[in-house]
């Protein structure tokens, strides 16, 4: 059976991108932004391979990357849905630029053995970094092509022991209205939390996401640590994520809460599906021309070999 | 004010109200650095349908403003501000079908009549294409009172419109909120100024009978 990336050779952020823009945001980031995350980092960036420019050591996952051509770093960087920074598209580059991502513990607790809260460093040490090209698909109907650099979340819960009661995941945003503008106003209920059931969290395709073309996340992409789910509307990526917990009920995540009629728990995409005010069945790429064509959305954003057996017997009109 | 400092200033606000127009121009060609974002063509669709809201409300503006600095001067430019409404509205609608909806005439007449935001905009926009027509100075002197009657569609129009834009948001309602007070405003004062000039009526009846 071929998967949609079957016959992937990757494409590494080299390919991507004209070799000068590339080179050329190298330099540009390895002044500010570079030294200020390896200032942050201290003595401890070694351990997961972070240059003083913000690059990761990263090995390319050719399994798990798409072969389309991925959106520029302006692009991935600049149109951000990340409410804690505003809800304009632009609002999060701007007003992200003083969060500070470092240092940054986590809390893991719940149902599992191992509990507590962790430094970053503390959570990422024992993974190794892989880039994976992936669709992005927003329950607004647009779509992106990403290339993340994380780890399973697989591998990661696996170290904190879940007990048999551990049946979904729930993760919280930070809540801090200094750090988070957005937080001030009430547009959600905060923090933002998210969830997944443990099945989902487990796939091999759930990202723990800390980079992006091969650098450290920028702040408006929920730097240092977030989520990627690419078989689920963008929303679900949770970023800035500082408290992971393994629950036996269905969390209340922040959209489904805000707005149950038209933000469910599970939110695969689906062109079947619509969203009660607009079709899911097309998306407009992001970073084309006026004149392209609207590109019809995948069962699953085309993740369905890998993930469809999850929901067996399901009704997905249902369970949107 | 002379003829020759009114053409003038009228020529001033006509290239003021293009503004928008200009800057998505500019924008979707890249020029002097002016960029549209990632998604020009949700820019490009926000931009003019919040312009057009913007000319309705100003538009409902012109009456309260003679009234209070008790000068007809507002009035000359009325016209224009509601035939910029309507460039706006037909641009936003425009850019609905070509750009984003990829010319899919199909898909466009389905959201017109599956989703009620997209049904009370097109319904918002329907009714300015009479208003539009019957704009010039010839048209209101021909049809006279039938005129007025029918351009107090656009107290229709502008309910319709900030409803559609209310509805059409994901999630933060600031600035549709921030319209419909405007608009309640500029309604609230038609309400009030008729339920003056009933009592006015009355007073005088009332007098005429003593």
């Amino acid at each position: 059976m071929p998967r949609p990336w079957s016959k992937s050779i990757l494409i590494a952020p080299s390919d991507i991108t004209p070799e000068d823009k590339f080179l050329s945001r190298r330099t540009l980031l390895a002044g500010g932004f570079g030294i200020a995350v390896a200032h942050a980092l201290g003595v401890e960036r070694r351990a997961f391979g972070e240059d003083t420019s913000g690059a990761l050591a990263v090995t390319r996952n050719t399994e798990y990357s798409v072969t389309e051509a991925a959106n520029s770093y302006k692009d991935i960087s600049t149109y951000n849905n990340y409410y804690e920074f505003g809800t304009g598209k632009s609002d999060p580059a701007e007003n992200a630029k003083q969060f500070r991502s470092r240092p940054w513990n986590v809390t893991i607790d719940g149902e599992c053995e191992v509990k507590g809260t962790f430094s970053l460093e503390d959570i990422l040490k024992p993974h190794s970094l892989e880039e994976r090209v992936y669709r992005m698909r927003c329950v607004e109907a647009w779509s992106m092509i990403v290339p993340w650099v994380g780890f399973p979340l697989a591998d990661l819960l696996k170290r904190f022991k879940p007990t048999s009661n551990a049946k979904f995941i729930e993760f919280r945003t930070l809540l801090d209205p200094k750090e988070m503008p957005g937080e001030r106003g009430s547009v959600l209920d905060w923090p933002y939390i998210e969830g997944l059931r443990l099945d989902e969290a487990m796939n091999p395709l759930t990202l723990m996401t800390v980079g992006l073309y091969g650098k450290v996340l920028p702040n408006q992409n929920g730097a240092p640590l977030r989520l990627i789910v690419p078989w689920k509307y963008g929303f679900k990526g949770i970023k800035a994520i500082n408290h992971i917990k393994f629950v036996e009920r269905m969390p209340v995540t922040t959209w489904a809460k805000s707005a149950p009629s038209e933000y469910g728990f599970y939110a695969n995409v689906n062109p079947a599906v619509d969203h009660p005010r607009w079709s899911q069945a097309t998306e407009r790429h992001i970073g084309g021309s006026f004149f392209d064509q609207r590109r019809p959305t995948l069962a699953f954003n085309g993740y369905g070999k890998e993930v469809a057996s999850l929901y067996t017997g399901m009704n997905l009109k249902t369970f949107f | 004010m002379t003829a020759a400092t009114r053409s003038l200033l009228k020529a001033l606000v006509f290239i003021a109200c293009l503004g928008p127009a200009i800057y998505l121009l500019v924008g979707a060609f890249g020029l002097w650095g002016v960029s549209l974002g990632a998604d020009p063509v949700q820019e490009m669709l926000h931009t003019c349908g919040n312009w057009t809201l913007k000319f309705l409300l100003i538009t409902l503006c012109m009456t309260p403003l003679r009234d209070l600095a008790r000068t007809t001067f507002w009035l000359r430019f009325r016209r224009m501000f509601g035939l910029f409404a309507f460039f706006y509205v037909i641009l936003h609608f425009a850019v609905y079908i070509v750009f984003d909806q990829s010319g899919q005439l199909e898909t466009v007449w389905q959201d017109i009549i599956k989703r009620p935001y997209i049904t009370i905009g097109m319904l918002a926009l329907l009714l300015l294409i009479p208003l539009a027509a019957t704009s010039t100075a010839s048209m209101q002197r021909r049809l006279r009172r039938r005129w007025t009657q029918l351009h107090r569609l656009i107290y229709v129009i502008a309910v319709l419109g900030v409803w559609h834009y209310w509805w059409g948001v994901k999630k933060d309602i600031r600035e549709p909120l921030l319209f419909a007070c405007v608009l309640a405003v500029l309604l609230g004062y038609r309400v009030y100024k008729q339920h003056q000039s009933k009592a006015q009526v009355r007073e005088v009846a009332a007098h005429s009978r003593a």
